[in-house]
């Protein structure tokens, strides 16, 4: 079964796994192409094992070929149907464990949550790398207050409950805030 | 009709042009070159200085011959930033003394967006992911409730500096790029570079040092065929990014970086696996020029912008992002949400 297409890669479900591929960019020199691909997925699939290492529930990888990733399908519901400010506090748990980690998910939004089991799961790390500075920790916060202004309503309630949970984790919690609000006010998209 | 004069100097040349709703009426170039090395800001703005009056007079001339006079212009417009400071203040001299002298009200307008908007009215684009390359500057932008956002852009350098740098150090003369761009069609492979995407940002400084470095043990026409090949495609990459992430269907390449051939057919291959448009303007619009400024200048003095001469200072790290769009109607065909 087909899931999605983003610019990078396609995912599809089989036998209940499912199966992420990055596909050739055409315009891209084969040798460079397959190189980043390459890479890409070996990071994406390291920082997958590294932050359930931290704490960060996230599928289990099965295999890794070339530029594919089998890996463990997440039944459940997207945080983004079910959001509350309970929940939001957990997200910030968690995004707090990630970050504590030095690990930088990319593109956080409530898509890319399901609530499994009671457990809230991270995935798709396909813009995941590594780092521990707060401009980068800042820009990947920003990023998910930006989905809860647009797609929820009582946004700012759960950005409160969201910090209250991150600080609970993240020693840095109150610079990486700050900084949220510097970002902002930017108005930069990142 | 509106009719606007525009003055562009930012770095290297020196343009003013006359234009109306419907086309430019005239324009007038000077372009300072280097003799050896790249552009020096103080001799840029020193030749600015020699040759504005000259081509101002020029200028005026060939609009008289298209039956525009002086007292047809409604606006004088000016590349407020960003740019090189010394050719930044000679220019906006020149237009602020324009302006006091013609008694006609003045318009500073961003240099970036000037870039944008001669290309939307140049070609179909209505509203583009715009990819804006030249020597200084290097970003992803998108029109978005009420300004034009920076997607993506260069974390140090433009792409056009980083081939000028390595140009200068293989011993080509400036520009660079242009002669990188004729090498590289003979070249027999690739050798790996750095290629840097961080998030939607990239970088270029280290790609540039990497390939001069590669000079050492690798062919010149080696080394620009794959410093050519890594730079642009982390750029369509980023491009390919903001079209998914905007919903978007259309690019526009602007910039005189935009000439190079290969990052237009790497474009072009993208746009087409997207089923997006990608629209170039013609030459004379890609690299700096008047007409670009003088139709900014039109489009935000008709939706009412002028500035005041005591607030016409330039601004070097002029951001497009600080720029009000007030010339773009809220409407469901442009900006739409993501």
């Amino acid at each position: 079964m087909y899931l999605t297409s983003g610019a990078e890669a396609t995912v599809h479900l089989e036998d209940g796994v499912i199966i992420k591929e990055r596909v050739p960019k055409r315009y891209r020199l084969v040798e460079l192409d397959e190189r980043i691909r390459k890479e890409r997925t070996r990071a994406e699939a390291r920082l997958m094992s590294e932050a359930r290492r931290v704490g960060v529930p996230t599928p289990i990888i099965y295999d890794i070929n070339g530029s594919t990733i089998k890996m463990e399908y997440i039944t459940g519901e997207p945080i983004k149907n079910v959001i509350t400010p309970l929940l939001s506090e957990r997200v910030g748990e968690i995004v707090g464990r990630l970050h504590s980690g030095g690990i930088i998910h990319g593109d956080l939004t409530t898509s890319n949550m399901i609530l499994h089991d009671d457990k809230i799961y991270l995935i798709d790390f396909g813009l995941a790398f590594v780092s521990s500075i707060v401009e980068s920790q800042g820009v990947d916060v920003h990023v998910l207050f930006q989905t809860f202004e647009s797609t929820h309503k009582d946004h700012e309630k759960l950005i409160e409950a969201f910090c209250k949970g991150y600080g609970k984790t993240f020693e840095n919690a109150d610079d990486v805030i700050k900084r949220v609000k510097e970002i902002e006010k930017r108005g930069r998209y990142a | 009709m509106t009719t606007v004069l525009g003055i562009e100097g930012t770095a290297w040349n020196l343009s003013a042009a006359i234009v109306n709703e419907n086309d430019v009426v005239a324009e007038v170039t000077e372009t300072y070159r280097p003799p050896t090395g790249g552009i020096h800001p103080r001799e840029a703005a020193q030749h600015h200085a020699k040759y504005a009056s000259q081509v101002i007079r020029d200028l005026l001339d060939e609009g008289k011959q298209h039956g525009v006079n002086i007292g047809n212009i409604d606006a004088i417009a000016f590349s407020q930033g960003p740019g090189l400071g010394p050719c930044l203040r000679t220019v906006a001299t020149a237009a602020r003394m324009l302006s006091l002298s013609l008694n006609i009200p003045l318009v500073g307008v961003n240099h970036c967006i000037a870039h944008i908007e001669v290309g939307r009215w140049k070609t179909p684009a209505s509203d583009p992911v715009v990819l804006y390359v030249s020597g200084a500057n290097s970003q992803v932008l998108a029109y978005r409730m009420g300004k034009y956002r920076v997607f993506g852009e260069t974390l140090d350098i433009g792409i056009g500096n980083a081939f000028d740098k390595f140009a200068r150090n293989a011993g080509l003369s400036h520009p660079g790029g242009p002669k990188i761009e004729e090498y590289a069609k003979n070249a027999d492979g690739y050798i790996p570079l750095p290629y840097v995407v961080k998030g939607m940002d990239f970088s270029f400084s280290g790609l540039s040092t990497a390939a001069t470095d590669a000079l050492k043990h690798a062919s010149i026409e080696d080394v620009c065929y794959s410093f050519q090949e890594t730079a642009f495609a982390m750029m369509v990459e980023v491009t390919e990014r903001a079209l998914a992430h905007t919903g978007k269907s259309e690019v526009l390449l602007a910039g005189g970086v935009g000439a190079n051939m290969r990052l237009r057919e790497m474009l072009d291959i993208m746009c087409d696996d997207r089923g997006a448009s990608f629209y170039v303007p013609e030459k004379r619009f890609m690299g700096d020029n008047g007409a670009m400024i003088a139709y900014l200048g039109l489009i935000m003095f008709e939706s009412g912008t002028v500035t005041d001469i005591d607030r016409s200072h330039v601004n070097p790290n002029f951001r497009p992002d600080d720029v009000e769009v007030t010339w773009i109607a809220e409407d469901p065909g442009i900006g739409g949400t993501k």
